[in-house]
């Protein structure tokens, strides 16, 4: 009885939370303007988001690309970044520790308005250009913690003496980084990279302070403007369902490979 | 088996961390193809002196030779020495096989003699057939055997194991403390080992090093260190031993727990206060009258497998530890001798604590990081600097650390037959001695006061 | 060179990245459009009627999404961390992957239902957009602390003599509150500062803290914006104290 009740509300939060990205994925399979009107099945919608034949195609497509542009470049200079980071932070003790851990929480607790604004300021201040580099720069700056607390459970689950282990058999520190260290440290830096790749591609508020006056648009501004302008581009209807089926399996593949991990552990 | 050829030298090496002392001026030579152990509790430097030897640590001061050349500047990866590493240190994301292979790939060796090496030596440490497991999926005493195999397939000059077999249980570390000897035969290279427990270092070892802060304390074979112990920690951390102040009367002649007795040391002096271990299988029952030297109430009696542990007290109040294969019952009295043999004198280390302090004005000492009362100095000045004796027996230990003048805590105990002679490590770091009745474990967390009268105080003369 | 010292690229990065901007934002907040020390902008909000009824506004519906979403979390969370009720780690995944997708496109999707429905936009849609938006932020933290939670508490308490009901109260929940705690940093401060979510959800006529911080950085009335972005900071600052968070949610996603 008493789980009968606990499931029901389960199930009736949980189809509360997907209703609105169902009812995006249903009627992405329709070709009305308007949603909520359905005029028949038809795959139209998909078909003109991958050949490119809407009104606006040109720019949707290129916010596509600069959506996964910044985001994959800025996923990986945070990999990088973060790795090393996680390493360095690993190895050091004590107030210095403490410190960098606190400013590396900073991004992560910060609303997203605060840090936009924040570093929108810092690109005046510094007489920077805003366009692609400064949305690159802002999009490492959150997504690098992701990465730095990815890599270090890893770190602290390490054998402090498997680095000394590949030294005493042989390998220089950079065999040993590279042999021994980077393939155990690898599922780590995978999360990360995914987390920072997913956080980027969410961002709407820092970009939107962070891009300058060129134009550029993100799938989020673009959206924005779109909503703004009244309507939302039929298309991106297929384009969201898309996104979320994407992030759904990745999601789901980063955890069953931790309850993997868990259960050989 | 090992040879009079020194492999490694350790010339004045020491050490610190942060400031604090780790190895203090060590002096060691290890002989080709010697088995040393490095014997001493967890913070003596055994661990630290080990990772100055393999590499991953550089001795502030000091040098550490290889066949007689200096090898300081030389990083780990090109000494010749392969290290068994305490929790093993296997590569989880390589099977067994490249584990093992990971030293000889490096090396360049060709592929079918790493095969052949690779299987050689699993063969050796029973591990055939399972070169392609993973290591996750080991036993504690298989990863350990992996181990041992990945750092001797490189055909080291010298093996350096770091309490290998600690995460083992017992029953395993005896089949493994076996195995290692028959390698250590069969292979004839320098072991050098480092435990806290004894009973392996004595099993395994034909060198043992004796540590404690920082210093070795003893070197010497099993039998030596067993036998004749240098002072009362070795003795204490040796196998059971029941330790006791003694008074060295003349050569050959010794008296403790208030009786007297012959022994065979000599050369101590007369009337010296001293040291003395009895080990506890040492200490014989008798019936004759003639050869009683003692007699002793039995305690407690408990069995241990193979023989009694007893303790007694003696007719003039001290308590034995006594082992024996025979029980005797509580609360019968007993006679006891104790052959010349067998009786250990050892120097007295120190007789009373002494400080170094500086004068603040004529009623106040500074010393220990601490500013005590005294009786007042006449004879001395504000600054003049000064030597403190005080008995150990006039340390006043306190329960809470805030009651103290000093804080510190017990670092280590020792019973001697009718009181305890405790060390305790002040928060500054300085040592100070105490005797006491009451009981304290170690790790406690004490104050220290001095009463005033208890201070006595000379001039100290610079050098 | 020393392992400790790889991190200094990063702590550098970390600088200029975060800790200067952070600074700016407090040097722009007390400065005039000519660069002058200035408490004006500071002051100039305590005098903005527009600007504290937003604020007010916001605070409220803030502490109303976060009160709301404790209330349906909670349970929610007390459910899937419960072995008996809830076998698979799956559901748990299903519930935070919102957390995932761009919330711009989940309002919007929220408000198309709302008009397809014909809900009138206003406080309500506000409200019920915002516990959508939120919610998983609520239910993950909480539900990390129950998982981890040692079960014997809970035994000992019932050995001890308490009923379940009780065990719930004084055991299960004060041990969970640190859960509850990020919880709330997670929802309330982004709450009070969100901008356009508040428009699309109301058709523009309710704003919140968020927007008018936009408003006045797009009208390029810097000094303003950033001295209302200080207050937003300092907010930030007092709820963390009082949290005691340090984004234990936003680690525990990992």
């Amino acid at each position: 009885m008493k789980k009968f009740f606990a499931q029901c509300y389960i199930w009736i939060l949980m189809i509360l939370l997907y209703a609105p990205l169902i009812f995006i994925a249903v009627f992405s399979f329709t070709e009305s303007k308007v949603l909520g009107n359905w005029t028949g099945f038809s795959t139209r919608l998909y078909e003109n988001l991958f050949t490119g034949r809407m009104q606006g195609s040109a720019s949707l497509i290129s916010a596509v690309e600069n959506t996964l542009l910044i985001a994959l470049v800025s996923a990986a200079v945070s990999m990088i970044l973060g790795t090393i980071a996680a390493i360095g932070i690993h190895n050091m003790t004590g107030r210095g520790k403490r410190a960098l851990l606190f400013l590396n929480n900073i991004p992560m607790i910060n609303p997203d308005v605060i840090t936009g604004v924040s570093l929108f300021l810092l690109f005046i201040f510094l007489h920077f250009s805003q366009g692609y580099l400064s949305v690159i720069l802002s999009h490492i700056s959150f997504g690098t913690p992701y990465v730095v607390l990815s890599v270090m459970p890893k770190l602290r689950q390490m054998n402090p003496n498997v680095y000394e282990a590949a030294l005493d058999l042989g390998a220089t520190p950079s065999q040993a980084l590279r042999k021994v260290l980077i393939p155990q440290l690898r599922p780590g830096m995978v999360s990360g990279f995914i987390l920072a790749f997913t956080m980027s591609l969410d961002d709407f508020a820092v970009t939107f302070f962070t891009r300058g006056t060129i134009g550029l648009e993100t799938l989020s501004t673009y959206i924005y403007a779109d909503a703004r302008k009244g309507g939302l581009t039929p298309e991106l209807r297929p384009l969201m369902t898309l996104i979320f089926l994407i992030i759904l399996v990745l999601l789901l593949v980063i955890n069953i490979r931790q309850a993997k991990m868990q259960k050989s552990e | 088996m090992a040879g009079e050829e020194h492999i490694i030298d350790l010339k004045h090496v020491s050490k610190s961390f942060g400031g604090k002392v780790v190895l203090d001026d060590i002096n060691l030579y290890i002989r080709k193809g010697e088995f040393v152990t490095l014997l001493g509790p967890s913070g003596c430097g055994k661990t630290t002196t080990l990772r100055l030897i393999a590499g991953f640590l550089a001795p502030d001061e000091g040098e550490i030779l290889l066949d007689g050349r200096d090898i300081s500047g030389i990083p780990p990866y090109k000494r010749p020495f392969n290290t068994v590493f305490q929790r093993y240190a296997l590569f989880p994301h390589l099977d067994v096989f490249e584990n093992i292979a990971f030293g000889l790939k490096l090396q360049k060796v060709p592929a079918d003699e790493i095969e052949q090496r690779v299987r050689k030596v699993l063969k050796m440490v029973s591990m055939t057939d399972y070169e392609e497991r993973d290591v996750d999926s080991l036993s504690g005493g298989q990863q350990q055997r992996v181990a041992i195999a990945r750092a001797l397939v490189n055909q080291p000059k010298i093996l350096l194991l770091d309490e290998p077999l600690a995460a083992l249980d017992l029953k395993l570390r005896k089949d493994m403390q076996i195995e290692l000897k028959e390698m250590h035969r069969e292979l004839g290279i320098t072991f050098i080992y480092v435990t806290h427990d004894q009973e392996e270092a004595l099993t395994l070892s034909d060198t043992i090093v004796v540590m404690d802060e920082g210093r070795i304390q003893q070197i010497g074979t099993p039998a030596e260190v067993y036998n004749e112990p240098v002072n009362a920690f070795v003795a204490d951390f040796i196998g059971e031993s029941n330790i006791l102040n003694g008074t060295m009367i003349r050569d050959r002649r010794v008296s403790f727990i208030g009786h007297e007795f012959d022994c065979v040391d000599e050369g101590f002096g007369e009337n010296k206060p001293v040291d003395v271990v009895v080990r506890p299988e040492d200490i014989y029952f008798t019936q004759k009258e003639e050869k009683t030297q003692f007699t002793a109430t039995v305690k407690s009696c408990t069995f241990k497998g193979v023989h009694y542990e007893m303790y007694v007290d003696s007719d003039t109040g001290y308590e034995l530890m006594i082992q024996n294969y025979d029980a005797y019952p509580v609360d019968s009295v007993v006679r006891l001798y104790i052959d010349p043999d067998d009786i250990q004198v050892m120097h007295k280390e120190r007789t009373c604590n002494t400080f170094e302090g500086v004068m603040k004005d004529e009623t106040h000492v500074e010393m220990l990081g601490g500013t005590f009362e005294c009786l007042p100095q006449p004879d001395l000045r504000a600054g003049d600097k000064v030597a403190v004796e005080v008995d150990f027996d006039k340390v006043d230990l306190l329960d809470h650390q805030e009651e103290g003048e000093l804080a510190g805590e017990v670092h280590f105990l020792l019973y001697k037959g009718d009181h305890y002679h405790l060390t305790i490590l002040t928060e500054d770091g300085d040592h100070l001695w105490v005797d006491t009745d009451d009981i304290w474990d170690k790790g406690d967390q004490v104050g220290v006061n001095f009463a005033p009268q208890d201070l006595k105080i000379s001039k100290r003369h610079e050098a | 060179m020393k392992r400790s010292h790889w991190s200094i690229p990063y702590a550098v990065f970390l600088g200029v990245f975060v800790v200067l901007p952070l600074l700016l934002i407090l040097v722009y907040a007390l400065q005039d459009g000519s660069g002058h020390f200035t408490f004006a902008n500071i002051a100039r909000f305590f005098s903005d009627s527009d600007a504290l009824g937003t604020f007010a506004v916001s605070l409220e519906i803030a502490i109303e999404n976060t009160l709301i979403c404790i209330l349906l979390g909670y349970p929610a969370a007390w459910i899937l961390a419960n072995r008996e009720l809830n076998r698979s780690a799956v559901t748990i995944v299903l519930f935070i992957l919102p957390m995932w997708i761009n919330a711009l496109m989940r309002t919007l999707a929220t408000a198309e239902l709302f008009s397809m429905f014909g809900i009138q936009l206003g406080k309500g849609t506000l409200l019920f957009g915002m516990v959508y938006d939120y919610l998983p932020f609520m239910i993950y933290p909480i539900y990390n602390v129950l998982n981890k939670m040692d079960k014997s508490y809970a035994e000992a308490a019932q050995d001890l003599g308490a009923t379940p009901w009780k065990v719930f109260w004084k055991v299960t929940v004060p041990l969970s509150m640190p859960g509850v705690a990020s919880g709330v940093l997670m929802v309330f401060m982004p709450t009070v500062s969100t901008f356009a979510i508040s428009e699309f959800l109301t058709n523009n006529k309710i704003k919140l803290f968020g927007t008018i911080i936009q408003e006045n950085i797009n009208s390029s009335m810097w000094n303003y914006g950033a001295a209302l972005a200080l207050i937003m900071l300092v907010i930030i600052g007092i709820s963390t104290m009082f949290t005691g968070g340090r984004g234990e949610a936003e680690e525990a996603l990992i």
